[in-house]
């Protein structure tokens, strides 16, 4: 074992080993800078995303590279996905700033743990070893509890952030202890390794089984879908607005990775069996996702519950690709898939920013009641969240549609017509509380009269995200192609 | 049986035994010392499969650093146990159910079947092996990766810790000399032009 060891290519880490640097960086300049001057850190870390970026694309070549011993991937499915985080981490930035200022809660910490979590989430799109994806989750899980907490004053961010934690301790261990059985049953911690022993039939079925039943319970606490589903509402409603944006977002994609790493590039050849799994899964998160989210009053309650629905959504097109013994559906469901998942963080990000937008100083915009007349206070921001709950709502034209399309396209192609249909009624059930929010905007009598008080950039920002999910709705191969490449070229 | 999976059987007992006592006691100071005295048993077990590096870094990290830590957390925070366990009997019956469905599962497929010795054989170990050295090694070179990355974890936990418990309190009389030596005359006295106002009832 130590005779074959080959000192780690560094090059294709570049992104994170640069982002590490910078977190230490970051933190060290903040010591020295006044609270007047928060702005130098926040610009600080808006250019380290920039530069992850530039990275980033600069190495992507599309060829698979394993380095540090086979614990850390490279491939053009993890580059795709880590300009999106950094793009949706970027965007989060912009929008949570006018929040974080009003209540003095824009400290140091706050951007160095966003920092800390991205890094987290960069692991996990690139893991190739069961100790690498386990790892980043905690960076990316043990951030996001800090996160939750930030605000100490208030009692509700920490009953959340006890919830998040006590309940996402319980599952890392689901999860680690599900990893423990498949390194029982394969001898192997590296993802290909599995795959490989699984393949010539060496491991044992009944501790894979077994180990498999954890591992996805662990995957569907981080995704959030039901039973697992508890702690969203929760931690959705308590966090302060602008973390509940960053939890909402970019981990989401990360979930997305780790649940490919695991299931498909390790444990593919027991797609019968997790298939089920997610089947069951899926069904219950669409169907109590959109009815729970009927009762609400809290917006931010409501787009928890419906996060719930759209995460049962994507298992969705995750159950549809492997048929029998027939394989070439394969590709089809898993991009849709990640489809899904880019549309959703782009219309979390703006539904997430407009209840930024409308909030202010002593001020939380976070019942459905305040949205009522936006129509009459700012004709622009009303439409903009009507194109994202007419996307969200899966009406045509618009990027949410799409998304919603295809993944009903894929579960029909692999046969699951039954619950295809099932999925349809309960969306229809779910443009009722979208539709509601448009109905208040348009057709209700202002609560709230104040002007809306936003950055310049936000505004801009924000419009620009209202327009690419209507623009990517009219073009949806745009990112459906880029989807599907990844992929193609990651198997 | 051999003299070592006698001891092995010995050490697993108490060491569930001590786990439920962790769990079950309604001290909190016992159940602490009840976690040490698992811990104990574990780094037993650890030395039965020659891990005595790992063995005694439990001993000396867990059992006398972090655990004595936390004796004098529970001590200081005086946590009322019983608004703790409110609800307890109330939720047992159905909790209890599906935990005795789950340990009975689980044993089907954890008992000797897949785990037992035959099945998986200790592997043999050349005289004059180091289990220290090993770690090390792997350490340092294949695992490099994830131990790092460890590294930062730990990072993140400083600074959660730092961010949720420092307070810097407005209302403290903390004195600053450099302001205080800055200070000119301007900012102590405000000359006021006002008109001669005549004294009452004078003459």
């Amino acid at each position: 074992m130590l005779q074959n060891f080959v000192v780690p290519d560094l090059y294709p880490a570049a992104p994170e080993l640069f982002l590490a640097l910078m977190i230490c960086v970051i933190l060290l300049v903040d010591l020295f800078l006044a609270q007047s001057r928060r702005w130098i850190t926040s610009l600080m870390t808006m250019s380290t995303l920039i530069g992850c970026a530039a990275i980033t694309y600069a190495t992507a070549d599309g060829q698979s590279v394993l380095t540090f011993s086979n614990m850390f991937v490279d491939d053009l499915l993890a580059d795709f996905l880590k300009l999106m985080l950094y793009f949706s981490v970027m965007v989060v930035l912009v929008y949570s700033r006018d929040y974080l200022v009003a209540r003095g809660l824009d400290r140091g910490e706050f951007y160095v743990l966003v920092l800390c979590a991205t890094l987290g989430m960069m692991v996990m799109i690139s893991a190739a070893h069961l100790l690498s994806i386990y790892i980043g989750l905690e960076l990316l899980s043990l951030s996001l509890y800090a996160l939750v907490a930030i605000d100490r004053d208030s009692s509700r961010a920490t009953e959340a952030a006890m919830k998040y934690f006590v309940l996402g301790a319980l599952a890392s261990g689901l999860l680690l202890y599900g990893m423990s059985m498949i390194y029982g049953a394969t001898g192997t911690l590296e993802i290909g390794g599995i795959a490989q022993s699984i393949a010539m039939g060496s491991a044992n079925k009944t501790v894979l089984v077994f180990g498999l039943v954890f591992l996805v319970s662990g995957i569907a606490f981080k995704l959030g879908a039901v039973p697992f589903h508890m702690w969203i509402p929760d931690v959705y409603h308590g966090a302060p607005t602008a973390i509940t944006l960053f939890i909402a977002s970019a981990p989401k994609l990360a979930a997305f990775a780790m649940t490919l790493r695991l299931l498909v590039y390790g444990l593919f050849e027991m797609a019968h069996h997790w298939q089920v799994m997610l089947m069951i899964m899926a069904v219950l998160s669409i169907a109590l996702g959109n009815l729970a989210a009927i009762a609400q009053t809290n917006i931010k309650r409501m787009l928890a519950y419906s996060a719930i629905a759209h995460m049962g959504f994507m298992l969705l097109a995750l159950m549809s690709g492997v048929v029998g013994e027939d394989r070439h559906f394969m590709i089809n469901a898993y991009s849709s898939a990640m489809y899904y998942v880019v549309a959703y963080v782009l219309m979390s990000l703006g539904s997430f920013g407009m209840i930024l937008l409308l909030s202010r100083a002593g001020y939380e915009a976070e019942n459905l009641e305040d949205f009522k007349g936006l129509n009459r206070r700012s004709p622009w921001f009303a439409a903009v969240m009507m194109i994202l709950m007419f996307s969200m709502a899966g009406i045509p034209f618009f990027i949410g549609f799409f998304a919603k399309f295809s993944v009903l396209l894929a579960a029909v192609d692999a046969g699951h017509v039954a619950i295809a249909v099932f999925a349809v009624m309960f969306s229809l059930v779910g443009a009722f509380y979208y539709l509601r929010v448009v109905k208040l905007m348009y057709f209700d009598a202002p609560t709230d009269a104040a002007p809306i008080t936003a950055s310049l950039d936000m505004r801009i920002v924000l419009s620009a995200n209202g327009v690419a999910v209507a623009l990517f709705g009219m073009f949806p191969q745009a990112i459906m192609s880029l989807c599907t490449y990844a992929l193609v070229r990651s198997m | 049986m051999e003299f070592k999976t006698f001891v092995f059987y010995l050490l697993a007992t108490i060491m569930v035994l001590a786990a439920l006592r962790v769990i079950t006691a309604r001290n909190p100071v016992h159940a602490a010392l009840s976690l040490v005295l698992a811990f104990f048993n574990a780094a037993g077990i650890w030395l039965l499969l020659h891990a005595e590096f790992l063995a005694i870094a439990l001993i000396m990290i867990y059992v006398g650093a972090v655990m004595v830590l936390f004796l004098f957390v529970v001590m200081m925070l005086d946590i009322n146990i019983d608004r703790l366990r409110q609800g307890f009997w109330h939720y047992l019956p159905v909790g209890g159910l599906v935990g005795l469905l789950m340990v009975g599962e689980m044993s089907v497929v954890l008992g000797g079947n897949y785990f037992g010795l035959e099945s998986i054989a200790p592997p043999d170990i050349p005289g004059g092996f180091s289990n220290t050295k090993m770690l090390g090694r792997l350490l340092f070179t294949d695992y490099v990766y994830p131990f790092e990355l460890a590294s930062i974890v730990l990072l993140v936990g400083i600074i959660a810790a730092v961010m949720l418990t420092l307070r810097s309190r407005k209302d403290t009389k903390a004195m600053h000399p450099s302001d205080q030596l800055k200070v000119q005359r301007k900012d102590r006295i405000r000359i006021v032009s006002m008109p001669v106002e005549k004294k009452e009832g004078g003459e």
